[in-house]
């Protein structure tokens, strides 16, 4: 079988997290990663290979994003995909989780994957959404949050946490899956694979090459259109202790609590 | 016609709370744009009275569907039908798995356009306009629609719950084709709850447990700060947490779990993840401990402690124990 992966270029959480001392805002440049919540799909593919319950001839990482996206893949081959996919066009900048989800189908149709396996969320966008979509382009099944998947033939079973408590769910081949952070630890990829993974073979595709159509994608195309943001009202800021002297800490606490009738 | 066509979910022969804030929401903005908000449910053998009920929310009409239970793509292929029937400008989900699911498939379903994590909707001139707080709610973009049919998803509990409708509403049965892809899926068991039945919502005091714990052993610190509370207090858990088998799904907080407002709600080695927050930001009083710094939890905690947990919870508790001893 053939097992696609998608993945996504996001900030570097470690320097996203940076305060601006010039303007005491969020730093938002800089590196950027691949998200860390994709890291979950990759492995969740690496299992399924190695688990030898059924044979995979090919894991493939696919992307869509500007040139800097490379990187990602890289990461993504260097966790254990054979090759990688990397959708870029000027025209699809902007494009909302509709218009994406639409532009990584026809990349994957391309591909005819057995399985799509994506992660839970982007550390960035937060959409949570594109498997969704991505599967309905496709007319394949799909679920998300999935934090255990098993693999007999074409059939999965897949277990989640939904509204109610854990679902267990039967899907028949091919489908989208988007995993959960919960259903793996990935694994960190070795010196020898990071050094070997711009070796492996990487496919540039533009829209036409995978019949996108340019109507449908880019941020005028998009049809929820996001505007401008505003601030959110401003809440006082709490109270931050740094703890040094935990016993002296500890007092802080309690008094805190005490003066709020807490205890 | 500006109607809204808002998903319900059900379960165990109740609607869902976030479900009745969205019903209620969207009797509200319809009126406002001058149409009607219409409900669906999908399911087996739904109860009549349980679909009629909804008109106590502000549903004008109630859509039933047969099909299976807690699947998304049957009912995007549901409110794909009703809405191919006319008269819906807008689609709108409550907060849940199911709600993001459907949601995006009945965007990809319809080519609509949608957004996600919604916390506040308004009319104007004679369109919907969405809010959706972004960058770890430090900013908040505003979505329009320029598809026939916008999809609205909201954040958990974004939506307040009203019941000020005119009573029982008529319910009509509707039927679909399913897509094929609605076919290639079966629920084997729906909401199996894991670990001990814990009841957190009743407590005043809740001491919650995160990744930060490190192992599940680490609960044994926030049970015992909790016991030195007494009274009312209770142990929670993060979705982390409960998906690893460190605590019970029954004391789990956020997105796919408990929604809770106690007097004091203390954080122990929990990032504080929007997923975890929309359960628990309406606490009076909120006191986080992480070692990282950077912790979203930060951001929206009364009082923030940077440290080790292991240091600080065990001392914490024997100064509480000593203060309610004196």
């Amino acid at each position: 079988m053939k097992i696609c992966v998608l993945v996504k270029e996001v900030p570097d959480a470690a320097v996203q997290k940076r305060i601006d001392p010039s303007t005491g805002r969020m730093d938002r440049g800089g590196e950027k990663n691949l998200n860390p919540y994709d890291t979950h799909a990759i492995e969740a593919a690496m299992q399924i290979k190695e688990g030898g319950a059924v044979e995979v001839e090919e894991i493939v990482a696919v992307t869509m994003g500007p040139s800097s996206a490379v990187r990602a893949l890289h990461k993504a081959v260097s966790l254990g995909a054979d090759r990688s996919v990397h959708l870029s066009d000027d025209a699809l900048a902007g494009s909302d989780v509709a218009a994406t989800g639409y532009a990584l189908a026809q990349t994957l149709k391309r591909e005819n994957p057995d399985l799509v396996l994506l992660g839970q969320q982007s550390d960035d966008g937060e959409c949570y959404t594109i498997g969704a979509v991505v599967a309905e382009h496709l007319s394949m099944p799909s679920l998300t949050q999935v934090i255990k998947l098993d693999l007999a033939g074409s059939e999965l079973t897949c277990e989640r946490q939904a509204e109610y408590g854990y679902d267990t769910v039967k899907i028949q081949t091919p489908a989208v899956i988007s995993v959960g952070d919960a259903i793996n630890e990935p694994r960190y990829p070795s010196l020898k694979a990071i050094m070997g993974a711009k070796k492996k073979p990487l496919d540039t595709v533009g829209t036409g090459d995978v019949e996108i159509d340019a109507s449908k994608v880019g941020g005028d195309n998009s049809n929820a259109q996001w505007t401008s943001a505003k601030a959110p009202p401003q809440k006082a800021a709490g109270l931050i202790i740094e703890d040094e002297d935990t016993a002296e800490t500890v007092e802080k606490i309690v008094a805190w609590l005490d003066e709020r009738k807490l205890l | 016609m500006s109607n809204i066509l808002v998903y319900a979910l059900h379960y165990d022969g109740a609607i869902n709370k976030n479900s009745l804030g969205a019903v209620s929401e969207g009797a509200k903005l319809a009126k406002e744009l001058g149409g009607e908000a219409h409900a669906i449910l999908v399911g087996e053998n739904i109860p009549q009275d349980l679909a009629a009920s909804l008109g106590e929310y502000g549903a004008a009409k109630v859509l039933t569907a047969e099909g299976p239970d807690g699947l998304g793509q049957p009912v995007v292929d549901a409110m794909a039908a009703a809405i191919g029937s006319g008269g819906y400008k807008y689609a709108l989900f409550g907060g849940g798995l199911l709600g993001f699911e459907v949601g995006a498939g009945l965007a990809a379903r319809l080519g609509a356009g949608v957004a996600m994590e919604i916390t506040t909707v308004r009319a104007e001139g004679g369109e919907l306009v969405a809010e959706r707080p972004i960058l770890g709610d430090s900013s908040i973009s505003e979505i329009k629609y320029r598809s026939e049919v916008g999809i609205i998803i909201g954040r958990l509990n974004a939506f307040e719950i009203v019941k000020g409708g005119a009573g029982a509403a008529p319910v009509e049965a509707i039927s679909y084709e399913a897509s094929p892809q609605s076919a290639q899926a079966t629920i084997v068991t729906r909401g199996e709850q894991r670990g001990a039945d814990v009841d957190i919502e009743g407590a005043n005091i809740l001491v919650a447990g995160g990744r930060g714990l490190g192992k599940a052993e680490g609960f044994e610190l926030c049970t015992d700060l909790a016991a030195a509370f007494g009274g009312s207090s209770a142990v929670a858990a993060t979705r982390a947490v409960v998906d690893a088998g460190w605590y019970p799904y029954a004391g789990q907080i956020g997105q796919t779990g408990k929604t809770v407002a106690p007097k004091l709600y203390l954080a122990a080695g929990i990032s504080g993840a929007i997923q975890h927050k929309v359960g628990m930001q309406s606490s009076e009083n909120i006191v986080a401990i992480n070692k990282d710094a950077n912790a979203p939890i930060f951001e929206f905690s009364d009082l923030g402690i940077v440290g080790d947990l292991n240091k600080i919870l065990p001392k914490l508790t024997e100064a509480i124990k000593a203060k309610k001893g004196s």
